[in-house]
């Protein structure tokens, strides 16, 4: 540390950030706000992962090896598919670890949780990496409705919410197939992606929506190559169908981009986005004024990311108080690894962070990783955080001066007990572990 | 759970000998198969500053009681094991006394590096380094002696980092459980202290200990493992191949509040991990040497939580089947006259005893030892005659 750095700086770097790497202080300087501004219109997607593994390839093997009934064929590729979700996950982790952009990573971050796709369905378990690359980072200078598309046509999202499975009833496909519409993916577009649950819209909007979008489903011509997105017109519901008090008269794919603009633009998801950035960056009841500038800035800018963002980080809201987040495991694990600098390997970066009950891509529901403190902040995930702290600790070079990492890292915001209590411990790795355990670190 | 550093530990969890094998470069096995060395060596830093006058008491100073204060250990059988009619064993240490009773067991007293200031981590680092200044040197003493050897050995380091101590050129192996234990109720006990005005961590931390009937072990904490990582330390000594010379940490030591009760505890597993290290050696504890030290002692009147505060000098035991033991050695410079008015006088110099086991039981040449193991010594002289020919 040159400098006394300040509490702005200090929220750059752990509320918009993933937690500051040494010497990050001093590189935000004296323009907090300008530091974070900054990497919302240069927004880039780091090359770590950029490469692909193969796990589109390896889930078309198990999509053709299950019509096949090839139980071999399946099995194998579906243990190739794990491998490569742990190597592209822990590139992602690696990328986190070192990237100079980490608001554009928590940004990541938000969406990515916000159309969750979740390895509980393990047939993704390949492809979640490239739909978070694919549907959400190429998405982040555009506006919402281009990202809510690209989400509702990814692999990914088509399987983890069943809508390979939906079909017309009264589609020629559905027809000679005997088979009808599975609502799963259309209900969560409205009730987690847009609107939000007391947005206003009735079962039959969720009825309307799924034969909407149905026919969106897998391009089977290229199965023996790779996963893709195809409008299939011989499973899409033929005729009008009334959304929301609209009619969206017959037009193949085309109702469905209509259907998901209108909601994109709809007041409701204005204000449900508005909710969901102002809950995860500056308290979990977030404060109503706060909320209602972001939802005007969603409204006017019709949903353009960077402006919107750009309105969150003006917010005085945002910048204070500090502390007022209580980071997930992941947050958490992502900033102990940047501030001391330890590198997992792949298996690590998957399984270390199993210690603190998370693992990534493995979100419990469609409603992604809670944002709350009431969920992360139970008896045993503390006492996790503490062991695992402990651990993690362990593995620094043992001339690490605790109380140097201790600036480093939550300096402007250290209270004298942490100080006393990191500079009094009675090991350096004692005094990191319990840094890391400290209340301050544990949130941002 | 699965610690950060699983894979290193998967790798090396099946079986000791088997893991370790898999490490060793082939240059040492072949070192090994040709001439074995039947010495060994097995340095355990006391890590926390031990506070030598609660484990080796020094009761039958006319100034002990007063200088104590309210820690003072009462003079009876219940809590002293007379010595030698000046100092006696803390009753924690007992399964040391036979030990001590078979001359196997030295203890010097009043010993310090020569670091004065009071930071354990200043402290550990000069007590590691063997240099003069804090961070001064970057390698540790025990493994530039192993560079000295005439056919250098690969030594270990029993935990999931290499200690300073042992860090430097030779080359260094290290094994950890594949499951390392909880955290020690002294960490849990600096967190919950932390977490004191933090209503919503604290309560959490406090459900969690309760419901892992973690709470109010006695034990003195920070090294429960401790007896399991001495039985893996004889078992990997023992090896026909392995290695001869180890290091491992020992902590809970730093009794900044109810020392007592905690100090008995740390100094009960501590004597525990010696007695399971000698049992699992067995023949071989006639070729092993066994240091013990810590990076300083404590005050010597307890403060007012009933604990004490980090001091200069403590003590530090050398053990094995034929070190001349079976005594206090060294000088003892008196309660009357304290430094700083508050803790004991560093009246013997740590890297004396280091030297000797060195010197005498490694055969490392003096000048060397002055040189080289501990730079800038020459003026501190190895203790003599701390091994029975």
């Amino acid at each position: 540390m040159t400098t006394a750095a300040s509490a702005d700086a200090f929220q750059a770097a752990a509320r918009f950030g993933l937690g500051p790497r040494p010497g990050e202080f001093d590189t935000i300087g004296g323009d907090p706000r300008g530091w974070v501004l900054g990497q919302i219109y240069s927004a880039s997607i780091p090359p770590e992962v950029q490469a692909r593994r193969g796990g589109n390839a390896l889930m078309a093997r198990v999509v053709t090896g299950i019509r096949a009934s090839s139980a071999s064929e399946v099995q194998n590729a579906a243990r190739a598919m794990r491998d490569v979700y742990i190597e592209e996950t822990s590139a992602r982790l690696q990328a986190q670890l070192n990237s100079a952009q980490p608001f554009v990573e928590r940004m990541v971050l938000f969406w990515s949780n916000h159309f969750t796709v979740s390895v509980q369905r393990p047939i993704i378990a390949g492809i979640v990496n490239q739909y978070e690359v694919e549907a959400i980072r190429a998405n982040l200078s555009g506006h919402f409705h281009d990202m809510l598309l690209a989400v509702c046509r990814h692999p990914a999202m088509l399987f983890y919410l069943d809508n390979v499975q939906s079909f017309g009833p009264d589609s020629r496909g559905g027809q000679r197939r005997g088979k009808g519409l599975n609502e799963n993916l259309a209900r969560e577009i409205l009730e987690l992606h847009t609107l939000g649950v007391n947005g206003g819209y009735t079962q039959d909007d969720v009825i309307a929506l799924a034969k909407i979008i149905t026919g969106w489903t897998l391009d089977r011509s290229s199965l023996d190559t790779r996963v893709a997105y195809r409008f299939q017109p011989l499973l899409h519901e033929p005729g009008s169908k009334r959304l929301l008090g609209r009619t969206f008269e017959e037009n193949g794919e085309q109702e469905g981009v209509d259907a998901l603009t209108m909601l994109a633009q709809h007041p409701a998801t204005a204000h449900h986005i508005a909710v969901k950035l102002a809950r995860h960056f500056i308290a979990d009841d977030p404060p109503p004024r706060a909320v209602s500038v972001l939802e005007r800035r969603f409204r006017d800018s019709d949903g353009h990311l960077p402006t919107v963002m750009e309105a969150l980080v003006r917010l005085d809201e945002v910048w204070q108080p500090p502390l007022a987040k209580f980071k997930n495991p992941y947050e958490f694990a992502v900033s102990a690894l940047r501030l001391t600098g330890v590198e997992p390997d792949p298996r690590q970066a998957v399984q270390g962070l199993e210690a603190l009950n998370f693992r990534a891509f493995n979100a419990p529901s469609p409603a992604g990783y809670d944002d709350t403190a009431a969920a992360w902040a139970s008896p045993d995930g503390v006492m996790k955080r503490i062991e695992w702290a402990h651990r993690l600790a362990l593995r620094m070079p043992s001339g690490t001066d605790p109380v140097e990492l201790a600036d480093a890292g939550i300096g402007p915001v250290m209270s004298d007990m942490t100080r006393q209590t990191v500079t009094r411990a009675a090991s350096g790795a004692d005094g990191i572990a319990l840094l890391l355990a400290s209340p301050e670190f544990l949130r941002r | 759970m699965t610690p950060p550093d699983m894979t290193r530990r998967r790798l090396l969890q099946g079986g000791c000998c088997l893991g370790l094998a898999s490490l060793l470069p082939f240059s040492s096995r072949m070192a090994f198969a040709v001439a074995p060395t039947d010495k060994r060596l097995m340095v355990i830093i006391m890590r926390g500053g031990m506070d030598g006058l609660g484990a080796v008491v020094p009761y039958g100073d006319p100034d002990y009681a007063d200088a104590r204060g309210p820690i003072a250990l009462p003079q009876n059988a219940d809590t002293l094991a007379d010595l030698d009619g000046h100092f006696a064993f803390n009753r924690a240490l007992d399964p040391l006394l036979p030990l001590y009773r078979n001359q196997q067991l030295l203890v010097l007293h009043a010993a310090a590096t020569p670091y004065r200031e009071r930071s354990h981590f200043d402290a550990q680092d000069l007590l590691e380094s063997g240099g003069l200044h804090p961070h001064a040197l970057s390698t540790g003493w025990l493994n530039r002696a192993v560079a000295a050897l005439q056919r250098p050995e690969e030594a270990l380091a029993l935990g999931p980092t290499v200690p300073l101590v042992l860090r430097g050129s030779a080359p260094v192996t290290s094994w950890a459980p594949s499951v390392l234990p909880g955290v020690d109720e002294d960490f849990l006990g600096r967190v919950a202290h932390m977490y004191e005005k933090d209503a919503l961590l604290s309560h959490a931390l406090e459900q969690s200990r309760m419901l892992e009937g973690m709470g109010a072990a006695d034990d003195g904490g920070g090294h429960q493992a401790f007896p399991g990582m001495m039985k893996k330390a004889a078992e990997l000594l023992s090896a026909p191949s392995g290695p001869r010379i180890a290091s491992v940490d020992v902590t809970g030591w730093d009794t900044h509040a109810n020392q007592n009760g905690r100090l008995a505890g740390a100094l009960k597993t501590f004597a525990q991990g010696i007695t399971a290290f000698r049992d699992g050696v067995g023949p071989l504890w006639d070729q092993t040497v066994v240091i013990a030290a810590t990076e300083f002692g404590r005050t010597v009147r307890g403060n007012g939580t009933g604990g004490t505060d980090h001091g200069t000098a403590s003590a530090a035991f050398m053990l094995g089947g034929r070190v001349a033991g079976g005594r206090v050695a060294g000088d003892w410079p008196g309660l009357s006259r304290l430094r700083d008015g508050r803790d004991l006088l560093p009246a013997n110099d740590l890297r004396s005893l280091f030297k000797a086991a060195l010197d005498e039981h490694l055969g490392l040449r003096e000048d060397v030892l002055a040189a080289t193991v501990f730079p800038d010594s020459a003026g501190v002289k190895s203790l003599r005659g701390v091994i029975s020919v």
